[in-house]
């Protein structure tokens, strides 16, 4: 059994590095007995497994957002790692509408950053249609840099706002 | 002459004085003002005790939005020799020269039978002892008395500059609350000095950017009351609000045509940003761009035929000036860095933008044609320029680095002088300079 404790997967997600998946295309026909295979069984903070078709394995396990280089939307390999495994589990879960957010960090313009966080949002939505989840179960909405999730001015945060974030409907997951 | 806001009756020209021919004094707002010219505005001379309050209200401030501009200085009323106790006594020049005043703002406040006030002026060059221009006088409610005191200040701006005044208008912008990554919005808006604030919004969903229509009856902002971002338009003689684009789509960067029966927004197709053009009456739809690059940010010439909007298709974000009923479009931005939110003076001459360079956000200036490009103000973050109704003074917010960063609202004149912070209670950003009030 292995033994990871949530926030730290999340951080080497984050990097690409917590995914045990040589080949993400074998991810393709989905499903929680290969997500589990692939990343055993996870324990979370409080020693409790977590349900691979739980929101919170999705939030936290594979992740539920992918970052971007500045002023760039194109997806990196890592964030397509983690598109891969989000695919699988949305199609395994069938997660009802699934809003895609786009978000830019504070070193732009307000319209500006609309259209990039829009434009990163639509690169998500994208992938995940060719990875076999149907366009009208995505919306994307685009933030700007209206809400950061880290506040300094400085590298550090920015590269954690320039993100895109797949929230699921309300209820999904286990 | 034009006419003046509502109640407001102007202006018996009174005693017509000899207008001097030498010299008068005259300030030039583009050479920029190194030092503000000193004046003094002793408290208008209550014609009653009950006007002795709001004769010294009005004084104060006609005399605050002269000083706020930058330009002239107010010597203090703790200073001055004489006193002016009469309006029609003449003015002993002798008193003012010592205090190098240039001009003297003497007026007069009465309380008619009727309730309404009356309220007289006269603009004296001290240096010539001349009269500048004629009196004049108005009549109106007395609710209205900071309307007066601003338009008071407004003639004797153009009177000295030549430029039209626009101390006689108001400022919509976002107030901001809370935490820099939960910040609460609202929509505000307060006179121009910061006076009779209101809030139209509440803070329950967030919002971006007001923008008022020419005749300052109706806002634009983008609301996200619907999860995502969609233009508005809110009338605030009703209070009746509409959204500009079809349910779902995303709208973004409004602003009204100079007739204000078209507006011209960002909406998105997909990852893709484009300009359109909304019939508000109709909900008609006009696409201007076809690009897969990003353009947005577009802004009306005042005489409606072109349109000046930002786009990224050379890679980086850029200036481009297009006919207003679309097509290519001709970039206009040649400097270093990255150059976004353009916003066409109301006086047609100059385009205000917002620059990126080096890693610092600049306000500047340029001609339509990218020629002259001046940078007025610098800082770690600032953008959003909105021109007062003159086109000669420029408000845009600043942003303050870090976690406890936030913004505020400022102003600077076109000569990169009298940068200014203006008063809001709290966080303010995105502000919007309205059209002089009718």
């Amino acid at each position: 059994m292995r033994r990871i404790a949530g926030l730290t997967c999340i951080a080497l997600l984050a990097l690409g590095a917590c995914s045990r998946g040589d080949n993400p295309d074998a991810l393709f026909d989905g499903g929680d007995r290969q997500i589990e295979d692939q990343f055993g069984t996870v324990l979370g903070p409080d020693g409790q497994p977590i349900a691979p078709s739980s929101r919170q394995f999705f939030d936290e396990v594979i992740g539920d957002r992918v970052f971007f280089a500045v002023d760039e939307h194109q997806l990196s390999q890592a964030a397509t790692a983690v598109l891969d495994q989000q695919a699988s589990w949305l199609l395994a879960n069938a997660a009802g509408t699934i809003t895609i957010e786009g978000h830019a960090d504070e070193q732009g313009t307000r319209d500006y950053n609309i259209a990039l966080s829009n434009r990163r949002a639509a690169a998500v939505r994208d992938y995940l249609v060719t990875r076999g989840i149907p366009d009208r179960q995505l919306t994307i909405v685009p933030f700007g840099k209206e809400r950061p999730v880290e506040i300094c001015s400085a590298e550090a945060c920015y590269s954690k706002n320039r993100r895109a974030v797949t929230v699921l409907a309300p209820g999904a997951g286990a | 002459m034009r006419r003046l806001f509502g109640a407001l009756v102007l202006a018996l020209s009174l005693a017509v004085s000899a207008l001097a021919q030498q010299q008068p004094l005259r300030i030039t707002i583009t050479d920029g003002v190194r030092e503000p010219i000193p004046f003094a505005a002793p408290a208008f001379v209550p014609e009653s005790p009950a006007a002795a309050r709001i004769a010294a209200d009005i004084t104060q401030v006609l005399a605050a939005d002269l000083s706020n501009s930058g330009l002239f200085r107010e010597i203090p009323a703790a200073n001055h020799i004489g006193q002016i106790t009469s309006f029609d006594a003449p003015v002993r020049f002798a008193d003012w020269r010592p205090l190098e005043a240039r001009f003297l703002v003497v007026g007069s406040v009465a309380v008619r039978e009727d309730a309404q006030l009356i309220v007289r002026f006269r603009l004296w060059d001290v240096d010539a002892g001349v009269e500048l221009g004629t009196g004049q006088q108005f009549a109106g409610e007395p609710r209205i008395w900071r309307r007066m005191a601003h338009r008071i200040a407004d003639i004797a701006y153009e009177r000295l500059t030549g430029e039209r005044g626009y101390f006689n208008s108001r400022i919509a912008f976002v107030a901001e609350e809370g935490p820099k990554g939960q910040r609460r919005k609202r929509l505000a808006v307060m006179d121009q000095d910061g006076a009779n604030l209101s809030y139209l919004t509440g803070d329950e969903t967030l919002l971006l950017a007001p923008r008022w229509s020419p005749d300052n009856r109706k806002i634009l902002y983008t609301s996200y009351a619907t999860g995502r971002p969609e233009v508005r338009e809110l009338d605030l003689v009703s209070g009746n609000e509409r959204s500009l684009t079809a349910l779902g789509q995303v709208s973004f960067a409004p602003r009204y045509s100079p007739d204000g029966r078209r507006v011209v927004l960002s909406a998105n197709e997909g990852g893709n940003t484009d300009i359109y053009i909304v019939d508000p009456a109709t909900g008609a739809r006009t696409r201007l761009t076809r690009a897969l690059s990003i353009e947005t940010a577009p802004s009306f010439s005042p005489d409606s035929a072109q349109i000046v909007f930002e786009s990224d298709r050379s890679g980086s974000q850029q200036l481009y000036v297009m006919p207003s009923n679309g097509g290519e479009g001709t970039r206009i931005s040649q400097g270093e860095g990255r150059y976004g939110t353009p916003v066409w003076s109301p006086t047609g001459d100059l385009i205000a933008f917002t620059k990126i360079l080096n890693g610092r956000f600049h306000i500047g200036v340029m001609r339509p044609d990218g020629s002259g490009e001046r940078l007025l103000t610098g800082s770690f973050l600032e953008e959003a320029p909105s021109w007062a109704p003159n086109g000669r003074v420029i408000t845009f917010f600043r942003e303050t680095q870090g976690e406890s960063g936030a913004p505020q609202i400022w102003s600077v004149d076109v000569s990169g002088r009298s940068l200014r912070q203006l008063p809001t209670p709290g966080f303010a950003s995105d502000p919007a300079w309205s059209a002089i009030l009718e």
